[in-house]
């Protein structure tokens, strides 16, 4: 062959790849099919309609569920972008020192714990918390979800900024920048890609939470993701289908959108 | 205005990185308006004591003043002074203009105050029809030329080019080479400049300090280092050279009588300060001797073994009785000189004052 070595000419590389894109995209798009099903039972195509997404919106315990996911999910993420922000300049804008990899293991630390543990966890501590204070909010899931979206957004701000070039800042201190000046008029506006990378990110891992989420909240405190578990407890309803559809609309607009907006900037 | 005192003085300063000195002990004054090169291999601390000059590091002992005042404790955002860096350095997302601003606009001036100074720089640099571009649309020179001017534009009592031409091609390095002199000559400002190229620093400097090892060995005009280099490594590393080893056998006032190994005696000027006894190496550039008739006086004899002909020029390779290599170099004229055969017995003539003692 004259062609230089390529992965495409190993024997079972198309099979491979066919059969990983079937497991990924034949259960949704078999989703979102019986997500416009007119009839009412899972297995049986009957003609089309929008009845189902009609249904859902109409429950006011999905909207309320739904509300509640886009109230935690954005603080969440701002709060944990902040704090990743905050972790990657304080892990790249030093000569490496010893115990900077230790801190980057702990900040990476909710990606290696089993999710159940940190559960429950998480679980013990604010049923105290929950019984001294007397408060019962939704800081407790807010706060949580902070703390597991930290990494999710640290990545790609890491990865950033390890791609920046140093001397940008020395130039700028040397034209009378001051720190704050240059991190504002410099830094920042570089780096501004991946902090919206690690937003997003951040915003879809929170939303999509079950585990911890399903341990910690009170009573009442259903985001979508376990209201939808508990329906589903009980019996698969083509709600579900047309609920879950909807997420992926969104979260694939939320994917395009920040694709475009990102390669605007650069 | 501070004619009196030099525009940075730099006293015993001593940079370490761990074990390793990357500056050891460098003492050097540089006077206002002067354009003053470093010149030196990659690796002697150019960069280095660029960096501690700037303020971006702290010497590790020592004092860097700038017209008199101690900077050394001074952050990079408090003095005067703004660096060329070597692979530019541009704000990628800013536009020319804005990136010529930048460091006006962090000095507070007022907005028609920057308009106007940019304005003035865009000219200095000839880029005023590229003020709104990305600088990631320029060619390098026309980076080179931004990362000047945004050094330039807050005027600053010294400017720090670290081998600012490295990067360019040769035509437009010779270009740049004529503009940076242009630039220093018309702005007045004190240019520190790092090169390891010594024919860049021979054509562009008032004055060079040639580093090695974390030390500078020697300061002086180009004239002056490249006829009268103290020590090996300066000889060495500025043009080329003709080592003869020899034996001083008499000391008259600045010059040194020294019987060569190669055969013959010559006189030869020491270097400042010092007067070898013994064994003494003596330095003679190509250009500085002749060749003569193997009948005529001469300082050294040998046999021609060698002939390169370099157009301007003609090398001869010439080995000596003690069987080291002497290089001469003559100027090509149209009636060459067709008699030169290897094998020839010939002798070789210093021209006055070609021949020196090296302090090593
Ligand atoms: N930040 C640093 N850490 C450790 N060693 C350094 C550092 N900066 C420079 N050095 C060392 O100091 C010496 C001088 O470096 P530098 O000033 O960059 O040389 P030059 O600019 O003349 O090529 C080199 O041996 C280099 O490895
Ligand atoms: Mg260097």
């Amino acid at each position: 062959m004259a062609r230089p070595h390529s992965v495409r000419h190993q024997r079972g590389f198309t099979f491979i790849a066919l059969m990983c894109f079937f497991l990924l995209y034949l259960p949704m798009a078999t989703m979102v099919v019986f997500a416009f099903n007119a009839g009412s039972t899972v297995g049986q195509l009957d003609g089309f309609s929008l009845r189902w997404f009609r249904t859902a919106l109409a429950n006011d315990q999905i909207i309320e569920a739904l509300l509640r996911s886009l109230t935690i999910a954005p603080i969440a993420a701002f709060f944990a972008t902040v704090a990743a922000t905050m972790a990657a300049l304080a892990t790249t804008r030093t000569a490496p020192y010893r115990g900077m990899a230790l801190k980057v293991a702990f900040i990476n630390q909710p990606l290696m714990v089993p999710e159940i543990v940190t559960a429950v966890a998480l679980l013990v501590v604010f049923s105290r918390v929950k019984v001294w204070t007397g408060y019962t909010g939704l800081g407790y899931i807010i706060a949580a979800h902070t703390a597991f979206c930290i990494p999710f957004a640290f990545l790609p701000i890491r990865a950033r900024l390890e791609t920046m070039d140093l001397s940008l800042e020395t130039a700028a201190a040397d034209l009378y920048a001051r720190p704050w000046s240059v991190f504002r008029r410099i830094t920042l506006p570089l780096l501004w890609p991946g902090i919206l990378a690690g937003f997003m990110l951040a915003f879809v891992v929170s939303l999509d939470d079950v585990v911890i989420t399903e341990f910690i909240k009170s009573a009442g405190q259903e985001t979508l993701p376990t209201y939808m578990l508990g329906q589903l407890r009980r019996n698969v309803t083509p709600e579900m289908n047309a609920i879950s559809t909807l997420f992926l609309a969104v979260s694939v607009i939320v994917v395009s959108l920040f694709f475009l907006l990102s390669r605007k900037k650069t | 205005m501070f004619s009196a005192l030099p525009a940075i003085e730099v006293r015993d300063v001593v940079k370490s990185f761990g074990d390793a000195r990357a500056l050891d002990g460098v003492s050097v004054r540089i006077k206002e308006n002067e354009f003053f090169t470093l010149l030196g291999p990659s690796g002697c601390g150019k960069t280095t004591l660029l960096r501690l000059i700037a303020g971006f590091d702290y010497p590790t002992s020592g004092e860097i003043c700038l017209h008199g005042k101690d900077i050394a404790g001074m952050p990079p955002f408090a003095r005067p002074v703004n660096t060329v860096f070597q692979n530019y350095a541009l704000f990628p997302h800013m536009t020319v203009a804005q990136n010529i601003g930048f460091g006006l606009e962090m000095q507070g001036k007022p907005r028609s105050e920057i308009a106007a100074r940019v304005d003035q720089m865009l000219a200095l640099v000839r880029m005023e029809t590229l003020r709104s571009r990305r600088t990631s649309q320029l060619s390098g020179g026309q980076q080179q030329r931004v990362a000047l001017a945004r050094a330039l534009a807050p005027q600053p009592r010294v400017l720090l080019l670290d081998e600012p031409l490295s990067a360019l091609d040769y035509k437009l390095r010779k270009e740049m080479q004529g503009e940076l002199k242009r630039l220093q000559t018309e702005t007045g400002i004190t240019f520190i400049f790092v090169t390891h190229d010594q024919e860049e620093a021979l054509t562009m400097s008032d004055r060079i300090a040639v580093m090695s090892g974390g030390r500078i060995l020697q300061v002086g005009n180009p004239r002056d280092i490249y006829d009268n280099p103290q020590e090996r490594f300066v000889a060495d590393f500025i043009g080329e050279v003709n080592f003869l080893a020899g034996q001083v056998i008499g000391i008259d006032g600045r010059t040194a009588r020294v019987r060569l190994a190669a055969g013959g005696e010559v006189v030869a000027g020491l270097p400042e300060g010092a007067t070898p006894v013994g064994r003494a190496t003596v330095i003679v550039r190509p250009e500085h001797a002749e060749l003569r008739g193997p009948t005529e006086q001469a300082d050294l004899r040998g046999r021609l073994e060698q002939v390169v002909y370099f157009g301007t020029d003609t090398h001869l390779h010439v080995r000596l009785a003690d069987q080291s290599e002497f290089v001469l170099r003559q100027q090509n004229s149209p009636r060459g000189t067709a008699d030169l055969q290897p094998g020839a017995e010939v002798a070789i003539a210093f021209k006055p004052g070609a021949a020196r003692v090296l302090k090593d």
